[in-house]
């Protein structure tokens, strides 16, 4: 009986269809369940090893009471923010261009995504070399990171647009600013959307690798002076600082890219 | 056996409730029976519950209520031999040639090699599908793309073909001639047709017999049968009682399509 | 070629050219920027000497290491939760947010869980591929037309032919995508840890050269770890679009 349920595939897809909202709670329950398992992990490995949830909590919340905490919040904020901003912008800028010009697409692909795929990561010394040491090494650092799926994503999405919204433009005789602003760019958003998602991840990423290196200041720094003195306590609570961070930004572009897509797809 | 290829009687599908929503009455209760050999359309507004009925049939889906009894034996959510489907969609496997589509439920099923290559190149022959053997669907168009997914039913034999808007995706002028493709196919198969069409005119050209469906839930308005002879082709159309079939067709849907129109939005 | 492929070509040597020339003439500071014949000089040396030749070994072992595990473990894990509706319902958030997560920063935590050996380096790549993976084997299996899981019930198909016949074939451009970023993300998980923490590999070999302030070593090294990334991704890339193009219709 059951099996045959199963087997049903309209009342599979017709389910689907309803349940389309993610259900949070369940989210929550799995979040739940992986904070379980950190701890299971803790009794297993010793306090040493893997400090419990309770505790880094308790240690994160010592760490940011700590008065040197906001210089380096602020100075990881101010770095990734910049980074992200000069991503995003010049990001959609290229790939808009790339998108609109076919052979400028065609000939940069290919080499956009090799760039993408190298572990990056290499290139901080050359960072440094140019940049020297200080907050301008850490923004290139997010921006070399965080660029590259903004571009191939707004490219993509320029290239994917339906032929008949730009044939409706030249019917219209609309110019080439007026087809890209009123035409061009609110019909390929999500996809920019999603691009923005990808790329500020990895700006974030790389502006943290960044500060890894290249700095004396900023989250980025704690982090890898904690990795050195084996302080698995702070490493922790930072680590969870960043997750959580990372996620509900992450989540919330997630959730504007959803709600965007589903405008799309009933307009 | 008895004279009925196929029998439903009371068959009715209900969605069933969901959080936040109520069930839904799809389909039904639907008596319907075919004799062998017949070739059954069945027209309706949109979201009438046309292919809800046909997965009931081919017991892709379970009804709520009703039997359904297919030569004799009930069907109930599970597909019984001597059955094919055609979907709307395209579903030639763009991963193998013409060839292997054609051959893949015999070779699933374990006939014999040599067995499958004299029935699929005989069925390829008959639906004009030779030269492309070797071919991959992505090279063929779309009309070509659903004789194939055809060619893939008709090579398993089934004694009950079931077609969902075959022809949906195509244009008017291939419609036609694909119609006429399948009343020869219909012809010296022997095959009893049930096709689900969204046309008017498709429905009046190739049935012995077309059930008109009214809006949600779906049920059997009116059943018209056309008297056609079974030798016939799309020239049908050019004749004085092809339009009074139409027409008559289109008195029974009127209202039912104004009703749908008013429930989709 | 296609003319974008000369023109690429003809861009990206006269790019080298430009820089070879403002190197010589001073024009760029040579502790900066070194010419490109001096870096391809230098990544002859790498391969040349023996040491390097080991942090080289070392590293497409891990990576090696990384990309075989993440397959598995994701492939697997990808059917899995494709099975578990609402599992992978609750975990989507979490996984479309994973990679703004700065995975090595629980190196330590693998040091004490492998001890001080390659395999925190190999779980740092693993942790970066398998979710790619994971994230590919589902869009893969979502995407199969419900045409042909019908297809596949009219014809009466067993589990194991449904598996073989219609799932496999139906996804593989999919699980082909996985496969690449694994072999991309396992290069950059494995580096960044070579970099951040290890005292052996290409990653570490860079950072030792820039900190010995021995420029040529270090151009020639990244430029053979670009060279080598590079061209793994263009075989792939050949390989996906010859298995691909008859599906395609190319």
């Amino acid at each position: 009986m059951r099996a045959a349920q199963d087997a049903d595939p309209l009342v599979t897809a017709e389910r689907a269809e309803r349940r389309a909202v993610p259900p949070a709670l369940d989210t929550m329950l799995m979040i739940g369940g992986l904070v379980a398992l950190w701890q299971v992990g803790t009794i297993l490995l010793g306090h040493e090893a893997l400090p419990s949830p309770v505790a880094t909590v308790s240690k994160l919340a010592g760490i940011m009471a700590d008065e040197d905490f906001p210089r380096h919040a602020w100075e990881t904020a101010r770095a990734s923010l910049t980074a992200l901003v000069i991503s995003l912008v010049a990001g959609l800028a290229i790939g808009l261009a790339l998108g609109a010009h076919r052979l400028a697409g065609e000939v940069a692909e290919p080499m956009l995504t090799a760039l993408y795929s190298i572990p990056k990561i290499t290139l901080y010394p050359i960072i440094l070399l140019l940049f020297g040491l200080g907050i301008s090494a850490k923004i290139a650092f997010g921006v070399i990171h965080g660029i590259i799926p903004v571009i191939l994503f707004t490219m993509n999405a320029v290239r994917n647009i339906c032929a008949v919204y730009l044939r409706s433009a030249r019917a219209m005789r609309l110019t080439a600013a007026q087809t890209a602003g009123t035409i061009i760019v609110p019909a390929a958003v999500p996809e920019i959307v999603s691009g923005f998602r990808v790329g500020f991840a990895l700006t974030l990423l790389g502006t943290l690798i960044g500060e890894m290196f290249a700095s004396q200041r900023g989250i980025g720094y704690m982090l890898v002076k904690a990795m050195e003195t084996g302080d698995t306590g702070t490493v922790m609570a930072l680590a969870l600082l960043l997750v959580v961070l990372a996620t509900a930004a992450s989540a919330a572009l997630l959730a504007l890219d959803r709600r965007l897509r589903r405008h799309a797809l009933a307009s | 056996m008895s004279a009925e290829h196929l029998c439903l009687t009371g068959v009715t599908r209900i969605y069933p409730a969901t959080e936040g929503h109520a069930a839904v009455h799809a389909l039904g209760p639907i008596d319907l029976s075919l004799k062998p050999g017949e070739f059954f359309s069945v027209v309706g507004p949109s979201g009438c519950g046309k292919s809800t009925l046909l997965d009931v049939i081919a017991g892709l889906a379970r009804q709520s209520a009703g039997t359904i009894l297919f030569e004799g034996k009930p069907v109930t959510g599970e597909v019984p031999d001597g059955i094919g489907v055609v979907f709307q969609e395209d579903a030639s496997f763009p991963w193998l040639t013409v060839f292997d589509n054609a051959a893949f439920a015999l070779r699933r099923a374990g006939v014999p090699d040599a067995e499958v290559r004299e029935r699929v190149r005989h069925t390829l022959a008959f639906t004009g599908l030779s030269s492309f053997a070797q071919a991959y669907p992505a090279q063929l168009s779309g009309g070509m793309r659903q004789r194939l997914c055809i060619a893939r039913t008709l090579v398993t034999r089934p004694r009950l073909l079931l077609l969902d808007e075959p022809f949906g995706a195509l244009d008017q002028q291939t419609r036609l001639l694909m119609g006429d493709e399948l009343l020869k196919l219909w012809r010296e198969t022997g095959a009893t047709v049930l096709l689900i069409t969204h046309s008017l005119d498709e429905a009046a050209l190739l049935s012995d017999r077309i059930g008109v469906m009214s809006a949600r839930p779906g049920v059997f308005i009116d059943l018209v049968e056309t008297g056609w002879a079974r030798e016939r082709d799309s020239r049908l159309a050019a004749e004085a009682g092809f339009g009074v079939v139409t027409g008559r067709l289109w008195a029974a849907l009127r209202d039912q399509s104004i009703k749908a129109l008013a429930m989709a939005s | 070629m296609t003319r974008a492929g000369w023109i690429r070509l003809a861009l990206i040597v006269g790019a080298l050219a430009l820089l070879e020339a403002a190197c010589r003439h001073g024009l760029v500071s040579r502790h900066a920027v070194i010419p490109p014949s001096r870096m391809i000089e230098g990544a002859w040396n790498a391969i040349a000497a023996d040491e390097t030749r080991a942090d080289i070994w070392l590293t497409l072992q891990n990576v090696v290491l990384s990309l075989i595990l993440s397959m598995i473990v994701g492939t697997a894990a990808g059917l899995m939760l494709h099975k578990a509706t609402r599992f992978r319902r609750a975990l989507d958030p979490l996984l479309a947010s994973y990679y703004a997560v700065p995975t090595f920063v629980f190196y330590p935590l693998f040091i004490v869980l492998f001890g001080l050996n390659r395999w925190p380096l190999v779980a740092i790549g693993f942790l970066f591929a398998v979710v790619a993976v994971i994230i590919n084997t589902l869009d893969g299996l979502a995407r199969i037309p419900r045409a042909f899981v019908r297809t596949a019930a009219v014809m009466r198909l067993t589990r194991s032919q449904y598996a073989l016949h219609i799932v496999l074939p139906a996804a593989a451009p999919w699980f082909f995508t996985g496969a690449k970023f694994a072999v991309a993300y396992s290069f950059i998980g494995v580096i960044a840890g070579e970099f951040v923490v290890s005292g052996a590999g290409i990653g570490h070999a860079i950072a030792f050269a820039y900190n010995s302030f021995d420029n040529r070593m270090m151009y020639g090294l990244i430029v053979l770890l670009f060279v080598l990334v590079g061209s793994v991704n263009t075989l792939l890339s050949l390989w996906e679009r010859k298995l691909y193009a008859r599906r395609a219709g190319r």
